[in-house]
């Protein structure tokens, strides 16, 4: 005769039975596309021990619907609490139901509650339609999740990894995020599929053009990081949260400090003394942090303005630099809002900015005013007055009109501004300047040798107004230093700066930026 | 085929390929001058210079083709 399970042994085996997620010929699939399945890749971002999860019998008497499409845990990654939501495709493509959506909302209060960063690793066709009246109007219902996304943000750190898609409302899920980690081919997000918007707007195209996960780096920025598979995503989740504390509480992790994977003291040949001649600032870059730190944000999308995290000696630091070598650096609307995000992303977490200057100024022209380059430029200006984190800006070369101030020039409140023996501090370039002031003497010169003599002339009188030396000895700027020294000369002023308070200066609701 | 097509508004400062010549991806196709910046434009992808749409002196707008390739 069999012998009886016990109580004990009955719900072992629902458990086990749970924890193998969908049917077989679903979890076939994923497999053929390429993907990991959920709690495969919740084994790759955690720590092995301690997991704790809850609601794993969510749904648990339905036999299609283990943990309800969702998996919800505490965990750990590189002995730091965070807590996870992963969607599950093997379970109805990861849909969402009424017990999906009260699971995420849990978890989310969970890591408001104990002030630890929230990830989503997201790869779901969205809310069941049929159950929609008990998951998306109501008070605990899909909305939240979006409005505890905002209510979190800046308090907890959130990430995404997209490896699947993320449609309609839940493509909210990762751009609510501080960072969108987007995996090629297999991430995708959008309002309206391919298939809602042939059918509503008469436009016939693929997922991969509609939201994929290339197009969003490249394109429309809402992506953050475009990796090449999942396993490389895990890895970049686990890179981003080193650069940030648990909470906006707490200050950066620090690292064991490493010397730049390029020389400092090559810093002086490799920028150009001609302000018009483009050179690449990674090389800048690559000079000044410690080797191995540097991680790109938006690296892909709006290029002429860098904004990445790297360690300087260990500390970590935001960099936002102009790219001279794309679009001249010219800041653009794509550009100021890549650099707004980012500032507010550092300064949200108590990570100290470096400005690398190299720039011409805002662009302009009718394209541009018309796409409201006003409104733009006042984001990336309101975002660098608004930030207390300790701030230092580095004129390496021109830094040109309202470009100055919003890389944080003198009158936005740097704990420095410092200049390298290169810079150029204009209300604008000495050739558009010149043009500006002698337009009628310069036309009135026939003779074109005359008037090009006559350019150069006043050209040259305008450098000598704007010489570097000058500001220096009126304190526009607060030391001037040759660039082999950058580095060391950042290593002792953000270490003097690292304990700024950083607090809110003005007690208010908010302000009311620009968007 | 693939379109050279200009990053921003300004002016064709200087021209280095003629038509027929093969670039090759990051090649130099263009140099443009806008806000007082000589602007390298250079080929994502390789090919045969097609055809050039735009002389030194023109001003050329954001999302303007100035060099066709033919792959």
């Amino acid at each position: 005769m069999e012998e009886k399970k016990t109580k004990g042994q009955i719900l072992w085996e629902l458990r086990e039975k749970v924890r193998q997620m969908g049917p077989e010929r679903h979890k076939k699939r994923i497999k053929e596309q390429g993907k990991l399945l959920c709690r495969e890749r919740l084994k790759l971002l955690l720590d092995p021990e301690p997991i704790v999860e809850d609601g794993l019998l969510a749904n648990c008497l339905e036999e299609e619907l283990p943990a309800d499409g969702v998996v919800t845990v505490l965990g750990k990654i590189n002995g730091r609490d965070v807590c996870v939501m992963a969607n599950d495709f093997s379970v109805k493509a990861g849909s969402w139901g009424e017990r999906t959506v009260e699971k995420i909302i849990r978890i989310q209060e969970t890591a408001m509650r104990l002030h630890i960063p929230m990830i989503y690793l997201v790869d779901s066709a969205g809310l069941r339609i049929t159950d929609q009246i008990y998951c998306f109007p109501g008070r605990r219902h899909a909305g939240r999740i979006f409005h505890l996304q905002a209510l979190m943000s800046g308090l907890v750190p959130q990430i995404c990894l997209l490896s699947g898609p993320s449609a309609a409302g839940g493509a909210y899920i990762p751009t609510f995020c501080d960072v969108i980690i987007c995996v090629d081919k297999l991430g995708a997000m959008y309002l309206g599929s391919p298939r809602m918007a042939e059918v509503t707007i008469g436009e016939k195209v693929t997922i991969e053009e509609m939201g994929g996960s290339r197009m969003h780096c490249e394109v429309s920025g809402v992506g953050d990081v475009l990796v090449s598979t999942e396993e490389e995503g895990i890895e970049a989740i686990k890179k981003y949260l080193s650069y940030f504390p648990q909470n906006c509480w707490q200050k950066p992790p620090y690292a064991e400090p490493r010397d730049p994977e390029k020389d400092p003291r090559e810093l002086e040949k490799i920028i150009p003394e001609n302000q018009n001649i483009p050179f690449d600032m990674y090389e800048v870059i690559f000079r000044i942090i410690d080797e191995g730190s540097w991680f790109e944000m938006k690296a892909l999308w709006a290029r002429e303005i860098i904004t990445g995290f790297g360690r300087i000696n260990g500390m970590p630091v935001g960099i936002i630099a102009n790219q001279p070598k794309v679009k001249g650096g010219v800041l653009f609307v794509d550009s100021a809002d890549k650099a707004c995000r980012f500032i507010r992303l550092c300064d949200a977490f108590n990570i100290p900015i470096l400005f690398l200057m190299d720039v011409p100024g805002f662009m302009i022209g009718t394209a541009v005013e018309r796409q409201g380059i006003l409104r733009h430029g006042c984001k990336m200006l309101y975002a660098v007055s608004e930030a207390t984190v300790p701030k230092i800006s580095v004129v390496v070369r021109k830094a040109y009109g309202a470009g100055l101030y919003a890389m944080c020039g003198p009158s936005h409140e740097p704990d420095a501004c410092i200049a390298l023996p290169t810079a150029l501090i204009a209300v604008m370039g000495p050739e558009a300047a010149v043009n500006a002031v002698f337009y009628n003497e310069i036309q009135a010169i026939e003779d074109p040798k005359e008037r090009m003599k006559f350019v150069r002339e006043k050209q040259e009188e305008y450098r000598e107004q704007v010489d570097i030396y000058k500001l220096a000895a009126n304190l526009v700027v607060d030391d001037v230093i040759p660039a082999w020294t950058l580095r060391d000369e950042l290593i002792k002023r953000f270490t003097f700066y690292q304990n700024k308070p950083g607090e809110l200066r003005y007690p208010k609701k908010h302000g009311v930026m620009q968007v | 085929m693939a379109e050279i097509i200009s990053p921003m508004a300004g002016v064709v400062a200087e021209i280095k390929v003629s038509v027929g010549d093969e670039v090759s991806p990051g090649q130099e196709i263009v140099i443009m001058e806008s806000m007082k910046m000589m602007i390298p434009i250079e080929a994502d992808k390789g090919g045969k210079v097609k055809e050039i749409l735009v002389n030194v002196g023109d001003f050329v707008n954001e999302g303007d083709v100035i060099v066709v390739l033919e792959n």
